[in-house]
């Protein structure tokens, strides 16, 4: 557990950080969609990259309720940063969990640096909520595995060095086989070997970061990029819905932070805008808008945290974390219009950030899993008790 | 190398201030930060021990309560230990009762070089460093914006009105360092875990040695008479425009001999 003290001093750290250099000037990288190079370099000055990177490998394992924490603070600022090292972490979990000692002496320490970057690569154009459909295809030929495919929607899949990469495995003469991750090893760049960047997408929001489709064509990686080893084959799908749990807890936590953002923009623009005679938070509409703001903020906040708290003391999640990245996502995207509402005209232009966070709340309604796929996740939890 | 920092650490500025009724001083008794003035002489000593590829950076630190969330920030941007002397016969401590104790300390470490900020953000009477230097029969130099060691020679740009002078001086020696001349570094989370764990040696009067009648209110030369407020500022003139603002703002900055 990260202790509560120290957990403070980093948050107000990267608070300063976020408030000096993050917010006054993100809408300038945002909108041309320029990546933040610098704001990249100080994040992994910060250590951020190994945020929950064991100790033992160079992290700083910090835990689920300080890692919220922190991405509460950076999507406060902007919600990108959070991207730059979510799939991150989650390809560093995936390893860290289900990898063998050599894979992760391999691949952690330089992981956690951020000197290695890692993505995390799931979704096709075929499959997304049925991540089960997927067809990319792992054919084992010698000491070596051929992949062919295509896949979707991997952010940070050009400056990744590794890719968790989930694909099929054909089924072997004992019926072993099935959806296996693969820990594919490339160099950053449009091409490496088979692997190639076939699309960058252009977004709503989000921007600033890449995402990008990739196609594998007979690209062969060694047995070494195997996951977990032989015990992997088919295990693939298990592990990755495993860390997209905590995956959940994050997107809530960028859902709360995006709310906070839009809830104080539009709280200080209240107290100074005038209208008939007065500052239009002194109309009752607007105020009452700012009151029930404030109520989802702060329970998106509770529901998200407790989420944290149940990961830390090692209960299960699917339920909390469920709620959590239903309610939080979904706030953010009512807070984000009421912001917007509140600016008036001025809320439209791309003069105030109001308009940002309205086109970068959608993404935490979608991203790792849906809101429909939540009410599954929830419901189904629900109904087994 | 051996660099020690004097480090002030103050009431945090973004909160409202309180002064005490009878004495006239600042209240000191909440949590206490490390003073952004100070904040780049610890970046500058960082800068030098890495460009002399290696050595220690040590901090010294007066301060109530035995106070070291302040010190506990320099020390998360990359300082080795420190030293932080705190006993509650120091309060009412005049500046020079100040470079006293800061004197002791620093005396305890035996450093080739001491950098301190040219004034604190609170007290800012800029005078502490030079009767440090004083106390330690030091050279001093004050308003150093740029500082490169040579063998056993310091080499100071130190800034003035006009530019900056070029100072040299033997070790060991005093600088008081220019606000701004560099950029603080954020401390890392690895450094701020690391803080926690780095020695800070409280010290009382007595663990230093010295005599209580030489510092604290009674041996305080220096008394706050008395504290007025402020002016407050003028508030501007609001235009409100009656389609007419235009020729108004044009006379009022041919008023000021803007246009
Ligand atoms: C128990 C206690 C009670 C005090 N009570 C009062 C009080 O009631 N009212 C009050 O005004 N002050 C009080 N002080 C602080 C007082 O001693 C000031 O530090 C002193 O007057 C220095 O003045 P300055 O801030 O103008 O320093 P300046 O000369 O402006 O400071 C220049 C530089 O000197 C160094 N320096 C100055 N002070 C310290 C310090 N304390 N520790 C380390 N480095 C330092 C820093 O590098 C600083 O940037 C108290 C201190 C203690 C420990
Ligand atoms: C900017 C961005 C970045 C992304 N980054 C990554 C990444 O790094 N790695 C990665 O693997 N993926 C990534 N994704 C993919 C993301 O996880 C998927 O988009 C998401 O899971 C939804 O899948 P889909 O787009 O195929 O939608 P679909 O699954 O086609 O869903 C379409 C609609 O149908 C609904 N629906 C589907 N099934 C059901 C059901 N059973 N019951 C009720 N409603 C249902 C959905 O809720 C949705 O409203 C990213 C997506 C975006 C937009």
């Amino acid at each position: 557990m990260t202790e509560v003290g120290l957990a403070d001093e980093m948050i107000s750290t990267l608070r300063t950080w976020v408030d000096s250099e993050v917010i006054p000037h993100a809408s300038e990288f945002e909108l041309p969609d320029i990546y933040p190079t610098d704001m990249v370099l100080q994040m992994a000055e910060f250590g951020l990259f190994g945020a929950t990177i064991p100790e033992e490998y160079g992290g700083l394992e910090l835990d689920n309720s300080t890692y919220v924490r922190v991405i509460v603070e950076l999507s406060r600022g902007w919600m990108s940063l959070a991207g730059v090292i979510n799939s991150h972490l989650i390809c560093a979990k995936l390893i860290a969990q289900f990898g063998t000692d050599v894979q992760k002496q391999r691949w952690l320490p330089a992981m956690a640096t951020g000197d290695l970057r890692g993505c995390f690569s799931l979704s096709e154009p075929d499959s997304g909520s049925d991540a089960a459909a997927l067809r990319c295809q792992a054919k084992p030929d010698g000491d070596e595995w051929i992949i062919n495919g295509t896949k979707m929607w991997v952010t940070n899949g050009e400056k990744a060095g590794v890719v968790a990469l989930l694909a099929r495995v054909p089924a072997d003469d004992e019926g072993a086989g099935g959806i296996t991750c693969f820990i594919v090893e490339k160099t950053p760049g449009e091409k490496s070997g088979g692997i190639s960047i076939s699309k960058k997408i252009k977004k709503l929001g989000y921007r600033g970061l890449e995402t990008v489709e990739m196609s594998y064509v007979d690209h062969r990686i060694s047995a070494t990029e195997l996951l977990g080893g032989q015990n992997g084959i088919g295990n693939g799908l298990r592990w990755a819905l495993s860390a997209l749990e905590l995956g959940r807890i994050n997107v809530a936590a960028r859902g709360v932070g995006v709310a906070q953002a839009a809830y104080d923009a539009a709280l200080s623009y209240a107290k100074e805008r005038e209208a008939f005679g007065r500052p239009i938070s002194q109309h009752q509409a607007i105020a009452f808008r700012l009151a029930e703001m404030a109520t989802k903020l702060e329970a998106a906040k509770l529901l998200t945290f407790e989420a944290a708290r149940k990961a830390d003391a090692g209960e299960r999640v699917d339920l909390a974390a469920g709620m959590a990245k239903l309610f939080a996502s979904e706030t953010a995207s009512e807070l984000a219009l009421d912001a917007m509402r509140i600016h008036g005209g001025n809320g439209f232009t791309s003069e105030y950030p109001v308009e940002r966070y309205y086109r970068d709340a959608p993404l935490m309604i979608i991203g790792e899993g849906t809101s429909e796929i939540q009410k599954l996740v929830i419901s189904r939890a629900l109904l087994a008790e | 190398m051996k660099v020690v920092v004097c480090v002030k650490q103050i009431p945090d500025p973004a909160l409202p201030g309180e002064l005490n009724p009878t004495t006239n001083l600042l209240k000191r008794d909440g949590k206490l930060i490390l003073d952004e003035s100070d904040s780049y002489g610890v970046e500058m000593a960082l800068q030098l021990v890495e460009a002399a590829g290696g050595g220690e950076v040590s901090l010294v630190s007066m301060a109530p309560n035995n106070e070291m969330s302040g010190l506990r920030t320099a020390l998360a941007m990359g300082a080795d230990d420190a030293i932080l002397v705190s006993d509650e016969n120091l309060a009412g401590t005049d500046a020079l009762g100040t470079a006293k104790v800061l004197a002791a300390a620093i005396r305890r470490l035996s450093p080739d070089l001491i950098l301190a900020g040219v004034e604190s953000s609170d007290g800012y009477t800029g005078t502490v460093p030079e009767m440090v230097a004083g106390v330690l029969d030091l050279p001093s130099v004050t308003f150093a914006k740029q500082i490169s060691i040579d063998g056993d020679t310091v080499k100071v740009q130190r800034q003035t009105e006009a530019g900056y002078d070029d100072v040299e001086c033997k070790l060991p020696v005093l600088l008081s360092v220019t606000a701004g001349v560099v950029e603080p570094r954020y401390p890392s989370f690895k450094g701020i875990m690391a803080a926690k764990k780095k020695p800070v040696e409280a010290l009382d009067l007595q663990g230093l040695g010295i005599d209580l009648n030489t510092v604290g209110l009674v041996g305080a030369r220096q008394e706050t008479i008395r504290v007025t407020e402020a002016e407050e500022r003028e508030s501007g003139e609001i235009i409100v425009d009656d389609g007419d603002a235009h020729q108004r703002i044009a006379e009022f900055l041919g008023e000021l001999k803007v246009i």
